[in-house]
Parts: C-alpha cells; sequence; structure tokens
C-alpha cells in the first residue's frame, strides 16, 4: 500500500515516575489501513494509544495525525503545548473504544451517538440524529436506539461505543482491547462490526489479543514489549516468520 | 408433633412437603407497638388538654400576616439556596481545577464559613456598615452600606455563603464518585473541559448529589428562621411580632411549626420526583 501516512510517531518516550512505560516507539500508519498492536501486558499498548489521542502527555518525541503535530504547536525550535480548545479539535478527528465501553449511562444508545456531533461539531439535532441511527443501524441495533447502557450486554454496549466513535466522522479509529471485557460468546458480534469498519475503508489501530483478527482483518502488525516497538510489519509475516525471538514466544504463548 | 428428621419414606417427606406454612407471629414486636401507640397517644391527649387554645391556632394558621412569612420564607430559601449552590459547584471545580492558587482559596473558604456558626455570620453581615461604613469602586460608584445590607441581603448572604461551604462539599463528592472513564470518552469525542462538565459529568454526579442537597433545602427552610434575629419578615419573625402583641406563645408557635412542617414535606415529595430523574438509566436498586 502507498496511500499517505495518517499516523507517524517518532521516539516516543514516556515514563510514570521513574518508570519507562514507552521507549522510542516509532509507527507509521498509512491512510485505510488497519494495524494490530499485540504483546504481553504492560508492555506500553493502551499507553502508546492514549497518547495518540492526547489522553497522555509525551515526555519526548512527536507524533503526526491527520497531517498535523499532535497537541504541539512548532515555533523556531521549540515545541510549545497548545491549549485545552486545540487539543479537543484535534481528538475530534481521532475516535476511541475503551475496553470498558465508558458510554455515558445517562443518555440512551441514540444520544450517545448524536452527544458530540452536536455539542461538539455543531450539526443538527435533526441531521445527527438521522446519521445515528444510520450508524446504530450499521452496527445492528436500530432497534436499540431507545436504550440506556444498563439495558444493553456487553457485545452491544461495545458496538454503541463504535457507533459513537462513528459519528464524529473520524479519519482514525483507536482501539483499545475492545473485546477483552466481553464474554466469549459476545466477542464475535463485535469482530464482526469491526471487519464491516476495516472494509468500509477506514484506518484502524487495534490493540487486541484476538489473533484472529490480526491474521484475517490486519494489514500490518506491531509487538510490543517493555515499553519498546519490537517489531511491525505485514500480518502475514510477523505472524508467521517473526524476526524477532521475543515476538515468537509470545505467538507461542497466545496461540498455545 | 415436632419431629423435624428426615423422614425414612418418600411417601410421608411428600405429606409433610403439602403441610401448610403458618408464618412466625412477631410477638415482641406487637407488645412493643402498642407501649409506643400508648405513649403517642398521651403525648396528643396533654397536648389537647394542655394550656393551649386550639380555636385560636386556627384562627391565626391563614393569618394575612402569618402568609406573608410563608412567601418569606420561602423567598429566602430559594435565595440562599441558589446562592449555596453556584458557590458550592464553583468551589468545587475550584477544588479539582489542578490551579493551587484555586484549592487552596477553596479549602479556606470552606474552612472559615463551615467553621462559623450561622447565627453569628448573619450578625455579622448585617452589622457590617460598623466595619465598612461605605462600599463600592473608589471614582466609580458608592453606596451606603446600611441601606443596602437590609435584612434580606444580610440573611441570603449570611446563609447563602456557609451554605456554599457545606454544598461544595457534597458537590466535590458527587464529581469524585464519576468514573475516570466517563471524562475520558468525553475528550474522544473532542469535548473541552467545560462541555464535559456540563454535559456529562454533572448530570451523573446529580443522582449522588441530589438526596444530600435535597436534605439541605429541607435545613434551609428551617434555618431561615435564624434571619428572624435580624428583622427578617419570615415565618417565625411574623408569629412573634403577633405574640408580642396578644401574648398567644403556644398557640402561634404551634401555627409556625403547622407551616414549616408543611413546606417541608412538600419539599420532600419533590425530592423524590427529582431523584427519580437523576436515576434514569440505572438500574434502580433502592433497597438492601
Ligand atoms: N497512569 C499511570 N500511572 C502509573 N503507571 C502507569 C499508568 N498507566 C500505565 N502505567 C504503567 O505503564 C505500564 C504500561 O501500561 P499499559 O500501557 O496500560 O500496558 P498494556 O496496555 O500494554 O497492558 C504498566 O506497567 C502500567 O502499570
Ligand atoms: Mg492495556
Amino acid at each position: 500500500m502507498t496511500s499517505e501516512i495518517l499516523v507517524k510517531a517518532v521516539d516516543v518516550c514516556k515514563s510514570f515516575g521513574t518508570f519507562k512505560a514507552l521507549q522510542d516507539v516509532s509507527l507509521e500508519v498509512r491512510k485505510g489501513e488497519v494495524s494490530c498492536i499485540i504483546g504481553p501486558s504492560g508492555s506500553g499498548k493502551s499507553t502508546f494509544l492514549r497518547c495518540i489521542n492526547l489522553l497522555e502527555r509525551i515526555d519526548s518525541g512527536a507524533i503526526w495525525a491527520n497531517g498535523e503535530l499532535i497537541g504541539y504547536r512548532r515555533d523556531g525550535n521549540k515545541l510549545y503545548e497548545m491549549s485545552d480548545a486545540e487539543i479537543a479539535r484535534q481528538r475530534r478527528g481521532i475516535g476511541m473504544v475503551f475496553q470498558r465501553f465508558n458510554l455515558f449511562p445517562h443518555k440512551t444508545a441514540l444520544e450517545n451517538v448524536v452527544e458530540g456531533p452536536v455539542q461538539v461539531l455543531g450539526e443538527s439535532p435533526k441531521a445527527a440524529r438521522d446519521h445515528a441511527l444510520e450508524l446504530l443501524k450499521r452496527v445492528g441495533l436500530a432497534d436499540k436506539a431507545g436504550s440506556y447502557p444498563a439495558e444493553l450486554s456487553g457485545g452491544q454496549q461495545q458496538r454503541v461505543a463504535i457507533a459513537r466513535a462513528m459519528g464524529m466522522r473520524p479519519s482514525l479509529i483507536l482501539f483499545d482491547e475492545p473485546t477483552s471485557a466481553l464474554d466469549p460468546e459476545l466477542v464475535a458480534e463485535v469482530l464482526d462490526v469491526m471487519n464491516d469498519l476495516a472494509a468500509s475503508g477506514m484506518t484502524m489501530i487495534v490493540v487486541t489479543h484476538e489473533m484472529g483478527f490480526a491474521r484475517n482483518v490486519s494489514n500490518t502488525v506491531a509487538f510490543m514489549d517493555g515499553g519498546r516497538l519490537i517489531e511491525h510489519g505485514p500480518s502475514a509475516r510477523v505472524l508467521t516468520q517473526p524476526d524477532n525471538p521475543r515476538t515468537a514466544d509470545f505467538l507461542k504463548a497466545v496461540q498455545r | 408433633m415436632t419431629d423435624t428428621t428426615l423422614p425414612q419414606s418418600s411417601r410421608d417427606a411428600h405429606d409433610i412437603a403439602h403441610l401448610e406454612l403458618v408464618p412466625r407471629r412477631h410477638v415482641g414486636r406487637m407488645i412493643f407497638a402498642a407501649i409506643v401507640l400508648l405513649m403517642v397517644a398521651l403525648l396528643v391527649r396533654a397536648f389537647v388538654v394542655g394550656q393551649i387554645e386550639w380555636p385560636v391556632v386556627g384562627q391565626f394558621l391563614f393569618a394575612p400576616v402569618i402568609i406573608q412569612g410563608i412567601w418569606n420564607t420561602l423567598l429566602m430559601t430559594v435565595a440562599a439556596m441558589s446562592l449555596g449552590i453556584a458557590l458550592g459547584v464553583l468551589i468545587a471545580i475550584m477544588r479539582i481545577s489542578g490551579n493551587p492558587v484555586l484549592e487552596y482559596i477553596a479549602l479556606v473558604y470552606v474552612w472559615i464559613f463551615r467553621g462559623a456558626p450561622a447565627l453569628l455570620q448573619l450578625l455579622l453581615w448585617f452589622n457590617l456598615a460598623l466595619i465598612f461604613p461605605t462600599m463600592g469602586i473608589p471614582g466609580l460608584f458608592e453606596f451606603n452600606t446600611v441601606e443596602v445590607m437590609t435584612p434580606f441581603v444580610a440573611a441570603m448572604l449570611g446563609l447563602g455563603i456557609q451554605q456554599g461551604a457545606y454544598t461544595s462539599e457534597v458537590v466535590r463528592s458527587g464529581l469524585l464518585s464519576v468514573d475516570a472513564g466517563q471524562y475520558e470518552a468525553a475528550r474522544t469525542i473532542g469535548m473541552t473541559g467545560m462541555q464535559t462538565l456540563r454535559r456529562i459529568v454533572l448530570p451523573q454526579a446529580m443522582r449522588v448529589m441530589v438526596p444530600p442537597v435535597g436534605n439541605e433545602v429541607i435545613s434551609m427552610v428551617k434555618l431561615t428562621s435564624l434571619a428572624s434575629v435580624i428583622q427578617y419578615s419570615e415565618i417565625l419573625h411574623n408569629a412573634q411580632v403577633i405574640y408580642y402583641a396578644n401574648t398567644r406563645v403556644l398557640e402561634l408557635l404551634m401555627v409556625a411549626s403547622f407551616w414549616y412542617l408543611a413546606i417541608v414535606t412538600v419539599l420532600s415529595l419533590i425530592q423524590s420526583r427529582i431523584e427519580r430523574y437523576y436515576a434514569r438509566g440505572t438500574r434502580g436498586r433502592t433497597t438492601i
């Protein structure tokens, strides 16, 4: 694939106190690409994802998304941190789906999807509602538009969360272990929605333990360990003939 | 027959399984209830035959001065509580703002205004003219403190500002009760800090905040009676004005009690309505 680069991270470092959660992480994701990040628990996968949409502040390095440097403005030889409002504007173009869904419990499925478009993008309630209903239909929940999150199963909540992310018409969606909090029988319905989304050309970065999804849907796979990005390449190659022995060990462990 | 051992034959077991079930009788509970009822009856009788002339109570229950007092009590409750809630939200946000100066100011505010008795604060505001005979911004405007610091203004400031100190703690615990994932989800759809607070966090915090704030509104209804001391014409003050003239002290205190109880009862009903509204989306659990 030779389409334009949508996300580019260069030498990203992030510490929590003295603990180095990310060390010199570099990654490129092209438009329309699905990129999986795999690796053992605590290796920094979530932290990296959260740096991309500024939920965490990086200590050094740089991240570009949608053609813009994220979180900072260059002036001469320095990078100045952006204001709350500017950061909020940059986040609009980057959707995120959480392991624990994080739907707004006081709003119905429809209201969850409509909230951002109306309040943040300034869409008319009518237009936002029509778009939201279309998205809920796409994730198979047209009949649940009026339900509150507490009335939905985990799989349904996660699908609403995906619709909520799509409501903002993002050019990129980040998924942080979207199926890890689900009962096994509910995983497939969420992965199906993600497959459709991938097929529609959405750029996705997916932290996951679902090796089937990594193998069949994603274009590239990145392996992280100990805060470093160890290996990154076409999914077929990384998953079958990894260069790095640590990747091989990890794959052996998860595939049993 | 008091045999509770496992029967030998399944036929016997079957027979036992179909005997009538008799609920336990709560004998102790009944005796206790009877004693309490008797005591209540004696108490009621004492009031009925005591030195209160109930017709006088009835005569003043709807007296125009009393009705005027009710309105003033309600007005003060709304005014002081609105000020208290506004200040409470402001102080709570300052406490979690991450700005050390604001956090410190908020802490000092709570320390001072929660520390001094409400009655004392009312008297301080009412007598502010003794410290600052005039107030204003030099060159722009200026006024005499005595003229501005009417009983209404002094009571509203005194009650509202101390209420703000209490309410800020309620608001703060409400804000802390909202999951961190909610703040993050709001950010990922591009909301600013203020939007997140207004649209996502405060509405959820309300569920936690409404019961204690409701309690505080009810306390405030009664606390407004303190304003009688600085000549604000609320229920108690007006009842006193009448009994200074006709010496029917107990009768008029009964009239005032009746109205306080009536107001509190109505407010409690409204509170449960509001609680139900903010509990939407949660699977309601109201008993343990
Ligand atoms: N807010 C935080 N404060 C302190 N340590 C953190 C914080 N977030 C993550 N960490 C630590 O950083 C490491 C990487 O975490 P994370 O990115 O969540 O790993 P992963 O998603 O790969 O399981 C972990 O050791 C975790 O304990
Ligand atoms: Mg994680």
